[in-house]
């Protein structure tokens, strides 16, 4: 239990930074931290192969596609900068006291009702080789779909525009 | 039959992708409208009896649930059907560019395929792994033509139905919760049966709002006039025949379906909200000054139609809004494959710059008055059937104020679709269009296909409805 | 072996997922720069994926949780890579990320 809540107040602290972030790459990183820290959460949980994919692919490949995106893009001229960093505080700093008030109200006010016991599964059933390729080949029929549409969307979308 | 309708599809695009030279790329369309077409006739007549054992036993192998789509799930695929080839019909007329054709040819079938998927889902979780992915393609094919407004109209979308997507998770997590699974039964037994009542109500609730996002109906629609009226034309035929509706109301009728009927409170505010619908978007119609978004808030208001059909909960009222989704992509098609003829043509969309176009495309216009006539509701065209069964069914639970709105609403319909035929097709020509001529057989022969269907699902009306719609309240209400 | 979670425990997580959650809405709606929305996106739907795995501990459904939740990754990472895709096609037009630059008519 006390793991759970420094992973939590560590996760939270990591969102503070993403948000509050003054350059994108920052934000980036903190995204990635984040995701670590939802790594640790979901092992903490029982669910180590969901850990391990957020690990990989969220800390990972979607860190890398937001930075090579941010890459391709030059960034704001100084002059905008600096009026722009001003008025950064005023926009966002509702955020921790949100997060705050967000957090108390649940905290104080949420009466958690007592979910009564479900039927236990069968242990041959309760892996997640055994749901997903028996009970779900559905969900794997979309993701070949996905990834056919992945390859055609970046297709379309990342190429430069030829000269109209 | 999931194997026929989800993974032939993928097959054939892999096909298309292999490096068999140029003349694959020609024959593609060709097989892809065949492919299309089969789907379509044999959703509603079932799969030619030595196909449907062999099929059925590769289902077996792959584990798939061996269902059977109901009468409700036949309609759907239907319309997916007719929408997806006329867009197919529209995009090969009207895209200039060999590469963008094809690419837009492979995105329609995963469209599509996701869109059946969707149909085919007996579980929450895949319907919305298949509603995210037919999304996403909108995505691409929105940004399609690269232009700056239909940028702008995907990245619109992509937030709002980012938002959606995590209010359709929400639910879906609560749903977990309370009963262990996600599928169709679990979810009734959720909703009916579980000892937690405000748990069950934020579930449902975080689910109508999310699958409102995907729907547009008001007041979220905020992202349907730009992606409707910035995508390329093909593009609109298909978003406004069929996405919208496969994505918000099809599983919304599916979940007022499975719980018999709606909890008292969210009737009472999917009625207020299909109203809200129909008058708003009726009003701003009348407005507006460029073709394609008088359509698209016409859609919204069709929209509104369907969810005051359903919200009765009745029988009656829910076969009038399957029979309005089918009606609608019959007719909002058409309207936009014409829109595209006479962008394609006369060059500009505004309704200001256009005029007596008749004499030039007459096929155009007179296709266009009978959507314009369908859509308004008018007799015998198919709308006017599945309007006078919503308003019939608003009548019989006593909700008559609800059913003057919607008979008030048809009249203003009436007259904003009257409104574009007098100010694009007749009065008098102006100079700059003495060299229109219509759009090309393709587009011509699609229109006119559209319209027969209209014409000949009104006509065909009770046959229909035997075959069809009456059957839905056995299924339904089980 | 872990153990399941415990009452308390969801006592607790919802304020932390809540907290999560509204930091990820405001960064969604309040943000100018276009990849800075969709990083708020993607807190969100981390959000969700914390809440199907505390979910799938309380009800000892930990295998469908952990399935739902690697399905729900990989849809994401498409949708981010789609996402970006546009807003790079953007900037090639508006040479800014700004989010006003969407609705200027230029």
């Amino acid at each position: 239990m006390t793991l759970i809540l420094i992973v939590s107040v560590l996760m939270l602290i990591a969102v503070l930074w993403t948000v509050m972030a003054r350059s994108l790459i920052r934000s980036m990183l903190g995204l990635a931290l984040v995701s670590v820290g939802v790594t640790m959460l979901m092992f903490l949980f029982a669910a180590p192969l969901a850990g391990v994919f957020e690990l990989s692919v969220c800390a990972g490949l979607i860190t890398v596609i937001f930075a090579a995106t941010v890459s391709l893009t030059k960034p704001m001229p100084a002059a905008d900068r600096a009026k722009y960093s001003k008025e950064r505080l005023k926009r966002y700093w509702p955020v921790p006291v949100l997060m705050l008030l967000a957090g108390a109200a649940c905290f104080l006010f949420l009466k958690i009702p007592d979910f009564a016991a479900l039927p236990a599964v069968a242990n041959a059933e309760n892996s997640v080789r055994h749901i997903l390729w028996h009970g779900r080949t559905l969900d794997l029929a979309g993701q070949v779909l996905l990834i056919l549409l992945g390859a055609f969307g970046v297709i379309t979308l990342f190429k430069e525009i030829k000269n109209q | 039959m999931t194997t026929f309708y989800l993974l032939l599809p993928v097959l054939f695009i892999v096909i298309f992708n292999l490096p068999f030279g140029k003349w694959m790329r020609s024959a593609a369309p060709w097989l892809a409208a065949g492919l299309i077409l089969f789907q379509t006739v044999t959703s509603v007549t079932g799969l030619p009896a030595g196909w449907a054992a062999g099929l059925a036993t590769v289902d077996g192998w792959l584990k798939f649930s061996a269902a059977v789509p109901d009468q409700f799930g036949q309609v759907m695929m239907f319309s997916v059907g007719v929408v997806s080839a006329a867009a197919l019909a529209v995009g090969y007329s009207l895209f200039a560019d060999e590469p963008k054709r094809f690419s837009f040819l492979n995105l329609l079938l995963i469209s599509k395929t996701a869109m059946t998927g969707i149909i085919l889902s007996q579980d929450l979780f895949s319907v919305y792994v298949f509603l995210e992915i037919t999304s996403i393609a909108s995505f691409v094919l929105i940004s399609l033509n690269k232009d700056k407004a239909g940028l702008s109209g995907a990245y619109n979308y992509i937030v709002l139905s980012a938002l959606a997507t995590v209010f359709l998770l929400g639910s879906i997590g609560f749903l977990f919760l309370l009963t262990g699974g996600t599928g169709f039964a679990d979810v009734a037994n959720a909703v009916t049966a579980s000892p937690h009542r405000l748990t069950a109500s934020i579930a449902l609730g975080f689910l109508v709002i999310g699958l409102f996002i995907k729907g547009g109906i008001v007041p979220f629609h905020g992202w349907l006039p730009d992606a409707y009226a910035n995508s390329p034309a093909a593009v609109s035929v298909l978003l406004a025949g069929i996405v919208t509706k496969v994505s918000g109301l099809y599983t919304l009728i599916r979940l007022v379906a499975l719980t018999s009927g709606l909890p008292a409170g969210l009737k009472e505010i999917l009625l207020a909200v299909g109203a809200l619908s129909v008058t708003v978007a009726a009003v701003i119609a009348v407005t507006q000054t460029n073709f394609k978004r008088v359509l698209a808030w016409s859609s919204i208001s069709q929209i509104g139609y369907i969810v005051l059909g359903f919200a009765t909960g009745s029988a009656l009222g829910i076969a009038g809004a399957v029979f309005h989704i089918l009606n609608h992509s019959l007719f909002k098609s058409l309207l936009f494959v014409n829109a595209a003829a006479v962008e394609k043509r006369a060059g500009t969309l505004e309704l200001a710059s256009l005029g007596g176009l008749q004499s030039k495309m007459p096929v155009t216009s007179s296709t266009s008055l009978v959507a314009a006539l369908s859509t308004a509701g008018v007799p015998p065209l198919a709308g006017f059937w599945s309007k006078l069964l919503i308003i019939m069914a608003l009548w019989q639970s006593h909700q008559h104020i609800y059913a003057l709105i919607a008979i008030l609403a048809s009249v203003l319909t009436l007259a904003y679709l009257l409104i574009i035929q007098a100010r694009v097709f007749w009065g008098k020509l102006k100079e700059s269009f003495t060299a229109v001529t219509e759009a090309g057989p393709l587009i011509t022969v699609t229109s006119v296909v559209l319209a027969l269907l209209n014409i000949g699902v009104g006509l065909g009306f009770p046959f229909v409805f035997d075959r069809f719609f009456k059957p839905i309240k056995d299924i339904l209400f089980r | 072996m872990i153990p399941l979670a415990t009452p308390t425990t969801l006592w607790v997580m919802t304020a932390f997922i809540a907290a999560l959650t509204v930091a990820g809405l405001y960064c969604l709606l309040v943000s100018r720069n276009l990849i800075r929305v969709l990083i708020g996106v993607e807190l969100l739907i981390k959000a969700v994926n914390v809440l199907l795995a505390l979910f799938g501990s309380i009800t000892g459904r930990t295998a469908l949780a952990q399935t739902l939740i690697i399905t729900l990754i990989v849809i994401e990472v498409f949708f981010i890579t789609i996402a970006c895709g546009v807003v790079l096609s953007l900037y090639r037009h508006t040479q800014t990320l700004d989010t006003k630059s969407l609705t200027d008519r230029s």
